[in-house]
């Protein structure tokens, strides 16, 4: 850069004094190891979120059940998670296994290696990580799904009843689908929090992209390796953002007034919804609430 | 309980409602106090009186949406919701017997219940194919062809929340009907519609009627009962307090409070 004092300033700026290299930045952005840790993050964030949603629904029906022993378990369960630290969790769980020689073993099988990672997670850490994600997840999706499920209107699983679905079959084919739209948005938020809590697992040594970055501390240029790492946080968010977006306005397709749909401008199309109208869910269908239509008879 | 069933377990020749002596506590307080009545097959009996007598509640209790505390119903000769285990004692029957039953009683309710997820094609379609095994096909051109009978066939595609409230009820009528019951129950069918849509769906219940339905109707439209209903039963305090032909009913009503309540509603 040339030699103008103004320039001069800002480049001293963003270059801590020409300690810190951007160069160095892009380089790190698509380094193996890097992708390789956005790829474990992915993969532990997504199947922590599938088993955490499936504990959370499982747990509504623990919470819902007539015996008394099961509902107290319940509680347990989402007091417990819900009241101690990721952190703790996961370092205990990490600490916990061998004792129960689970994943002992696991010490030594190699598979990330063998699945060519080039900064290689034991198997046990990635366990551990995974377990105590999907259990604590599991705890505040079982708020979700009930407050998703309770939002129903009680007279859709009576009707239901009445036409000969059994309490399961109302369950999954009209009470499910419908508690998908209140637990959708809340469920991309959870994700969002989870491609971020993935970094907790740095602590009991499984390469995720935190961790990758970490690594690099030896080159000396950890802060430029720790930037590209937050690029890559932001990317996943972001996409996640626009994906649940997309999904949130195909749930609402029922739902949606017609006339309003591709009017809102762009970023309210893209951040959920809030430029088109929808009634909210569990809101009774009444006449009065409804657009009269024209060709009525 | 449930010795005359073991004996008439043959349908055909028994009334399409027993109720007998009838009782239902919510909590302490006792809605029905031994409601006793029988509704012939292809009969439709209106059910009128005022608000808290509980009519809805008896309505509710013939396919066991609510659970009778005393009592007995059977609906084409079969038990409703209880059965006798090998020993003599009286439980509640298995989810999937009472499911079977209620498959075959269709049933109305005043604030229409239709699926919002699903248009009105597909709430017709979805307990045949859930709770029946129908095969797609067969099931969409069966609630083509209910959705013509009850004058929707085109609104097939649009979504509940679309459809004026009288269209919403007459989709749930022909939902209703998919499932081919041999009795229908209509709880307070056109209450919560305004009232220039209420003729739509009157119309359709009358029709049904004629078609030789078997009904109990739970109703506020005192024309409908008189025009339609074979006979017309008059609840107050949780008893059937009087009952008979509609003109009976309507024109020399015998008990006080029958009098009082048409007065008031005429």
């Amino acid at each position: 850069m040339g030699s103008n004092p103004v320039v001069k300033f800002f480049e001293s700026i963003l270059t801590l004094n020409g300690s810190y290299h951007w160069g160095a930045v892009w380089q790190f952005l698509f380094r193996t190891e890097v992708l390789q840790g956005v790829l474990l993050t992915l993969i532990m964030a997504v199947l922590a979120q599938l088993v955490g949603s499936l504990i959370g629904l499982a747990l509504y029906f623990v919470r819902r059940s007539r015996l008394r022993v099961l509902r107290g378990i319940g509680q347990a369960y989402v007091w417990f998670f819900r009241g101690t630290p990721l952190l703790v969790q996961i370092v205990f769980l990490y600490n916990f296994l061998p004792i129960i020689h689970v994943a002992r073993p696991l010490i030594h099988t190699n598979l990330f290696q063998h699945l060519g990672f080039v900064d290689a997670t034991p198997l046990d850490a990635f366990i551990a990580a995974f377990i105590a994600l999907s259990f604590n997840e599991g705890a505040y999706m079982a708020e979700i799904v009930r407050a998703g499920i309770d939002s129903i209107d009680p007279g859709q699983m009576e009707a239901a009843r009445s036409l000969g679905m059994t309490s399961w079959q109302g369950m999954r084919c009209i009470v499910l689908p419908q508690a998908l739209r209140v637990i959708v948005p809340p469920l991309g938020n959870e994700f969002n929090s989870m491609l971020k809590s993935t970094s907790l697992a740095s602590t009991i040594g499984v390469f995720e992209l935190l961790e990758v970055a970490n690594a690099f501390a030896f080159t000396g240029n950890v802060l430029e390796a720790l930037t590209a790492a937050a690029i890559w946080y932001l990317t996943l968010t972001t996409v996640w953002s626009f994906i649940q977006a997309s999904i949130e306005r195909k749930l609402n397709a029922s739902n949606i007034d017609p006339s309003q749909l591709g009017q809102g401008p762009w970023l309210g199309r893209v951040f959920g919804n809030i430029f088109v109208r929808t009634r909210p869910a569990g809101a009774p269908v009444t006449d009065v609430a409804l657009p009269v239509p024209l060709d009525h008879r | 309980m449930a010795q005359e069933t073991v004996a008439t377990g043959n349908s055909g020749s028994a009334p399409m409602v027993d109720a007998r002596d009838v009782h239902k506590y919510f909590h302490q307080n006792e809605v029905l106090r031994g409601v006793s009545m029988r509704v012939q097959r292809g009969e439709v009996v209106c059910v009128i009186g005022p608000s808290g007598s509980g009519k809805t509640t008896f309505l509710r209790c013939i396919n066991h949406l609510e659970k009778i505390t005393k009592g007995n119903i059977y609906v084409d000769g079969q038990p409703v919701g209880y059965r006798e285990t090998e020993d003599g004692r009286v439980v509640e029957d298995t989810e999937k017997n009472i499911a079977a039953m209620r498959a075959q009683i269709g049933m109305v309710f005043q604030r229409f219940n239709l699926f919002p997820h699903l248009t009105a094609l597909q709430n017709i379609m979805e307990a045949p194919i859930q709770v029946k095994g129908a095969n797609r096909a067969e099931a969409e051109e069966r609630a083509k062809s209910l959705l013509a009978k009850v004058g929707l066939e085109h609104k097939a595609d649009a979504y509940p929340a679309r459809l004026s409230g009288g269209q919403q009820q007459r989709v749930a009528i022909a939902r209703a009907l998919a499932m081919d019951p041999k009795l229908m129950l209509f709880d307070e069918a056109t209450s919560a519609l305004d009232p220039e849509l209420v003729g739509e769906v009157l119309k359709v219940m009358r029709q049904l009627a004629e078609e030789g339905m078997t009904m109990v109707v739970v109703t506020h439209e005192m024309g409908f009962a008189r025009e339609v209903a074979d006979r017309v039963i008059f609840m107050d305090g949780g008893v059937i307090v009087e009952e008979g032909k509609p003109e009976q009913i309507f024109s020399a009503p015998q008990q006080e409070r029958t009098q009082n309540f048409l007065r008031k509603v005429l």
